[in-house]
């Protein structure tokens, strides 16, 4: 039985995975920028499917709209061009494929096996207010712990990026 | 009918209206060239497109057709794809944030079925019209880049580099406004501006209690121009620097498109801000029976603005104009007559304000245009971070405080 949900459930996820495989076989790294940027909205429409709506769309705001930009910013000035194929080593050919299969089918099965006795989740939508609520009254002290963090890691990555001043 | 459109109500009623939304937007799209290329003249003391039918009406027209008929350079050495992809990627996401804007305060039934006024409504609509600005920047990022010629890719960089900073700003902007109106919904960030002070003083967002959002409205405005590209900021497409800019390379309906977007994201901006700051469809007026003829002013309006057509028209130096402009004044004269009609008058009331207030404005922005000097780069980087984000961030910090005093 598919029903609309789960129609558009296979499409995003077919279109997530594509975009995946796009990402490392493109050779230029604004096409693989790009193929990420189709994962990141594409994800963004699996988070409405679940009824996270304001997670769904800052995903598309900060990591589609804002640190893909910086990618793709980077890549332009840096004018880098579409990358030689290296020689597969030996050693990946017949040890590292068959270890990522193995890897792939049991991913695979244990995530099989954890999620099919679940229930399908709410259905309703979860509103911006519950979820601040949760973030900034009930959270709040692990929220900020977080923002401390990463302003830390900002101000370390200053530090390192600033030039030494001749004297 | 009713049975199929209860059947199909993506269908008979959905699908139309995107349609019809879609023919008005792109109507709207290629006479606000006209408008921007008018005023712009006037400002600069010339008469602008003149030749194309009366008063330049046919030009917009015209263009079009002159994009459809030239050849369609790709320059040689250029990312092909990319370079397909960039105008249809600036065109499509500048059109689609249209479809969360609601035009008028109650739903619209088609066919028996209840549907809001614009295409949908929804719970973050605002948001989603920042996912699509934010996403924006990719249409003249990846054609600077794709276009494989100095120029462009100077203009993309700019760009890319302009939007994130004033991105920042303009969201910040309106934090204010959302923390006023409890929500993310446009149509619930309107109805929360109903009501009036002291018994004429519309309650919207720009003059309200408990924290008047001028600060944010001169910061959203400052930084929707920038986001926009449009002059002052337009640095991306400097034409004393850069050529062209970013769309150096495009020719054809490809550079059309680009064209489109910039005025679609005009038109966005400008019913955001109608929305945020102006209270969106609500009338100027209280609705109180002393100020019941105020219901009669879309009728005035276009009335008057038929007649002064027919006056004018019936002089006009060509005979094809003194054809034309008359029949177009009548055609205005009886839209007038009917909106005074009983059924059609309540109808009006929230499109006319809307629209009106979004022509202040498209207006706004292109005097704008024709009065500012282009900033320096280094200037905007500045402007941008180190006067807009913390206003805005003050703002910020301000109206929350407001709202904490007053709800204590």
């Amino acid at each position: 039985m598919i029903t609309p949900q789960i129609a558009v459930f296979l499409v995003l996820a077919a279109v997530v995975v594509a975009g995946a495989l796009n990402l490392i076989l493109q050779r230029h790294p604004i096409h693989s920028a790009l193929s990420l940027i189709v994962v990141m909205v594409a994800l963004a429409g699996l988070y409405l499917l679940q009824g996270a709506e304001f997670v769904a769309a800052v995903q598309i705001i900060v990591y589609a709209g804002a640190i893909m930009v910086l990618f793709i910013f980077v890549i332009m000035v840096l004018n880098a061009g579409a990358e030689e194929c290296a020689n597969v080593s030996r050693w990946a050919r017949f040890v590292g494929v068959p270890l990522g299969v193995v890897f792939l089918v049991e991913v695979a099965y244990w995530i099989g096996r954890s999620t099919s006795g679940l229930a399908p989740g709410p259905s309703e939508t979860v509103s911006t207010r519950d979820l601040s609520t949760l973030l900034f009254r009930d959270y709040v002290f692990p929220f900020e712990l977080t923002s401390f963090l990463i302003l830390i890691a900002l101000l370390g990555a200053i530090v390192l990026a600033r030039r030494e001043e001749s004297n | 009918m009713n049975e199929i459109a209860a059947q199909h109500p993506f269908l008979v009623v959905v699908l139309p209206k995107v349609v019809i939304l879609l023919f008005l937007l792109l109507t709207s799209l290629a006479y606000l060239t006209w408008f921007e290329r008018k005023v712009v003249a006037h400002i600069q003391s010339r008469w602008g497109p003149y030749r194309v039918g009366p008063h330049g009406l046919m030009q917009p027209l015209a263009d079009g057709l002159k994009f459809l008929f030239k050849e369609d350079v790709t320059p040689a050495g250029s990312d092909k794809f990319t370079y397909f992809l960039a105008p249809f990627l600036a065109l499509s996401l500048a059109t689609t944030s249209i479809a969360v804007i609601p035009f008028g305060p109650k739903g619209l039934t088609i066919f028996g079925q209840p549907t809001p006024t614009g295409i949908t409504n929804l719970n973050i609509g605002l948001l989603i019209i920042f996912a699509i600005t934010s996403m924006a920047v990719y249409g003249v990022a990846l054609a600077g880049w794709s276009s494989n010629s100095k120029y462009p890719l100077l203009g993309g960089l700019r760009s890319s580099a302009q939007m994130i900073s004033y991105e920042l700003a303009l969201t910040m902007s309106v934090v204010g406004v959302i923390l006023m109106a409890g929500t993310f919904n446009l149509s619930e960030i309107v109805t929360a501006q109903q009501g009036f002070m002291w018994g004429f003083v519309p309650r919207w967002n720009l003059i309200a209690a408990p924290m008047p959002q001028i600060l944010g409205f001169l910061l959203f405005a400052t930084a929707a121009v920038a986001e926009t590209n449009r002059a002052p900021f337009d640095l991306a497409e400097a034409e004393s620097e850069l050529v062209a800019g970013f769309h150096t390379e495009y020719s054809s309906f490809k550079f059309a498109m680009f064209f489109m977007a910039e005025y679609s994201s005009m038109i966005t901006v400008s019913c955001l801000a109608t929305i945020l700051f102006f209270g969106g469809w609500l009338s100027p007026f209280p609705q109180t029976p002393m100020f019941a003829w105020s219901h009669y002013i879309p009728t005035a309006a276009f009335a008057i603005a038929g007649l002064a057509l027919i006056a004018h028209g019936v002089r006009y130096i060509t005979i094809w104009g003194r054809m034309v402009l008359p029949v177009l004044g009548l055609v205005m004269v009886a839209l007038g007559i009917l909106f005074s009609r009983p059924g059609v008058i309540d109808l009006v009331q929230g499109p006319f304000w809307f629209l009106l207030k979004i022509a202040v404005f498209l207006f706004i922005y292109v005097w704008v245009r024709g009065t500012l000097p282009r900033f320096r780069y280094d200037q905007l980087m500045n402007f941008g971070w180190k006067v807009l984000l913390p206003f805005s961030i003050l703002n910020v910090v301000i109206t929350s405080l407001a709202i904490v005093w007053t709800h204590r």
